[in-house]
């Protein structure tokens, strides 16, 4: 009942001053808008730039090394068991990069709740040949679908359907930078060579574009079974087994554990792009550090008005005491303003955020690294819009309370003899 | 006269003032005021008399010496008790009728009332109503205050000094600012109430032949009492 009309009587001194009380809720819209739409814009290109690496890695890799076998002959003979063996010029075993026994390993990974989906693949260095000249590249063979969920590859076809792979038999995707330099267009026929000398003719069905160079001029796609069969090996043949988990953050361990469980190497998206990591870390500082100043900007704005409304109310105040309101009441009265600026203005504040996010969203923005991406992306997380109306409140309700508490400390008298 | 209930008791009040240095501003005020009764405070400008009113109206509680109003001793009292009490017990009106602006006239008046809280809505706006009819501006309930004339405003702040049915009634200079006829109409207002009604009534004034006209007569010089 007394809140009630508490709230009646900040209703009305709201009323009585409506330019006043529209100035301060507007202070409080543009705070809260320039944050929204602000942070909502960087966090939208933050996004767009982490998806360039992350998007196309796979959190945790597992793959075959060429290497020497960490068991050489020596140590397994009783005899030398306890030496030192010293062995010079060891060569790596002929194993190759195969992954054994890789669908076992693909459908323990698959069934691991931790994990978002499984894309095996096969690669492959190979010889491109145009005319007299040999160009090397690798071909990936890649299971489309998943390779699809999992690393958005559509993102980056410029000409071409992805699916046509799994339907088309030999058919390639070529790099873009790959396709200018042999000058073949969609409907051409090209040949491969492998690094044994098994040559074969693709027909290419499409151009992806990844944006960095290195990769555009010597990536190749094509389906699992093209590959296996380019390099006469068996279906079930698997270079690499690409995961991606639920959470990010469990990828080192879990690399470590997949590592040992399946007796293959194991490479987390931390280790391979541990310099992404800190420039993807210090991009979203910024965007945090230029958002809170935005947000104590408006909140020393909103103190400010709040601050010069309440010392002009004084009689109000002052009547308000005599008639038999206690300091508490007035203190009341005066945050139940202040929130009503702040709910209103930060509601408005919301809306005009949205409405300008919305607005940069359909700005034009052309880059040749996500041909896909025709405007600026913008990053419409609820989230933003939660912080932004607590925030609203928040400092409403502080820059309220200092003059507010002032108020109710206020002498009646001293007021009224201070005319 | 019959020895009547005191239902407001000043006991040796002194009040210092410190700035620009320690001044006092009343010494060993002493007195009581009896229920029903009409009484006025006069003196010349600067004998202390709305000083005196503002401490006897617990708007002003830095003071020595004990203050009693209904047989209840105010010191101590926290902020709130005493807000409460002159809610409940205690109608103000100031000399500049001191009405809340943003507020039309009914709900200036409503206004102690509402937060007083023992009626309702509806039973205090028909509350209201009967006081403006008493007072003879029934007709300006819905007007903003500052469409009134002087004395329309000053009749509003008597209406709502009265809507919680106080104790007393304290008025400081309530006719300082009115033309003669003005004043004449709000003295007769007074007057009526406390003979009518027999409504306590504690009036500051200069004017002497207001307080000519009012059953007992305070006179004040220089922060003492010297006549009762």
């Amino acid at each position: 009942m007394q809140n009630k009309l508490l709230l009646n009587i900040a209703f009305t001194l709201l009323f009585a001053r409506l330019r006043q009380s529209v100035v301060a809720a507007i202070g409080v819209t543009f705070g809260i808008a320039t944050f929204i739409a602000l942070v909502s814009f960087m966090t939208g290109l933050n996004k767009l730039l982490d998806g360039l690496i992350l998007n196309r890695t796979p959190h945790i890799r597992l793959f075959n090394e060429i290497r020497p076998s960490s068991n050489q002959p020596v140590n397994l003979s009783p005899k030398y068991r306890n030496y030192q063996n010293f062995i010079r010029s060891i060569k790596p075993k002929n194993e190759g990069a195969e992954i054994y026994n890789s669908q076992k390993i693909i459908r323990a990974i698959k069934n691991d709740a931790r994990v978002l989906g499984v894309a095996p693949k096969v690669t492959a260095p190979v010889f491109f040949r145009t005319g007299t000249i040999e160009l090397t590249g690798f071909i990936n063979g890649a299971d489309v679908l998943a390779e699809q969920k999992l690393f958005l590859l559509s993102n980056y076809v410029i000409e071409g359907k992805l699916e046509d792979l799994e339907t088309v038999n030999n058919s390639i995707f070529l790099g873009k930078g790959l396709a200018d330099k042999m000058m073949v267009e969609i409907g051409d026929a090209i040949q491969v060579s492998t690094a044994q000398g098994a040559l074969a003719t693709l027909k290419v069905i499409g151009i992806m574009q990844f944006g960095i160079a290195e990769i555009d001029d010597v990536q190749s796609y094509t389906s699992i079974q093209t590959a296996q069969k380019l390099q006469g090996k068996p279906a079930g043949y698997i270079t690499d087994i690409q995961v991606k988990l639920k959470d990010v953050s469990l990828a080192p361990g879990l690399a470590k554990q997949y590592s040992e469980l399946f007796g293959t190497r194991a490479i987390d998206i931390q280790a391979a792009n541990a310099q992404f990591e800190t420039g993807s870390n210090i991009r979203n500082i910024i965007s945090y550090s230029v958002g809170i100043t935005l947000l104590f900007v408006a909140g020393f704005g909103i103190y400010n008005i709040l601050n010069m409304l309440i010392y002009e109310k004084m009689d109000t105040i002052a009547i308000l005491k005599a008639i038999g309101f206690s300091g508490t009441d007035v203190k009341r009265a005066f945050i139940f303003l202040s929130l009503i600026i702040g709910l209103a203005g930060g509601l408005l504040g919301l809306l005009l955020g949205y409405l300008a996010s919305l607005s940069i969203s359909y700005i034009p923005f052309e880059t040749s690294a996500l041909p896909t991406v025709k405007t600026y992306p913008v990053n419409f997380n609820p989230i933003y819009y939660v912080i932004g109306i607590f925030f609203a409140l928040a400092t409403t309700y502080i820059a309220g309370w200092f003059p507010a508490r002032k108020a109710s400390k206020a002498d009646p008298v001293a007021i009224i003899r201070g005319k | 006269m019959t020895m009547a209930e005191q239902i407001l008791k000043a006991v040796l009040i002194n009040k210092y003032f410190y700035e620009p240095s320690r001044f006092k501003a009343l010494s060993d005020i002493t007195f009581g005021i009896e229920r029903g009764k009409f009484v006025s405070v006069v003196g010349k400008s600067g004998c202390a008399k709305s000083t005196l009113l503002y401490i006897l109206s617990t708007m002003d509680s830095d003071f020595e010496g004990e203050l009693f109003l209904d047989n209840e001793l105010l010191n101590n009292k926290t902020d709130r008790e005493l807000s409460r009490i002159r809610n409940e017990k205690i109608g103000f009106i100031f000399q500049f009728h001191y009405l809340i602006e943003e507020f039309n006239v009914i709900n200036n008046i409503m206004l102690p009332a509402l937060k007083l809280g023992k009626l309702s809505r509806p039973e205090i706006e028909s509350q209201a109503m009967h006081y403006l009819n008493l007072l003879g501006i029934a007709g300006q309930a819905l007007k903003h205050t500052n469409q009134l004339s002087g004395g329309e405003k000053q009749r509003v702040a008597i209406a709502r000094a009265l809507i919680n049915n106080p104790l007393i009634i304290m008025a400081d200079e309530p006719t300082g600012n009115l033309d003669k006829k003005n004043s004449e109409m709000v003295f007769g207002l007074f007057k009526e109430l406390s003979v009518e009604m027999r409504q306590t009534i504690l009036v500051v004034t200069h004017d002497k032949d207001f307080a000519r006209q009012t059953d007992q007569t305070i006179e004040m010089q220089d922060g003492r009492i010297i006549s009762t």
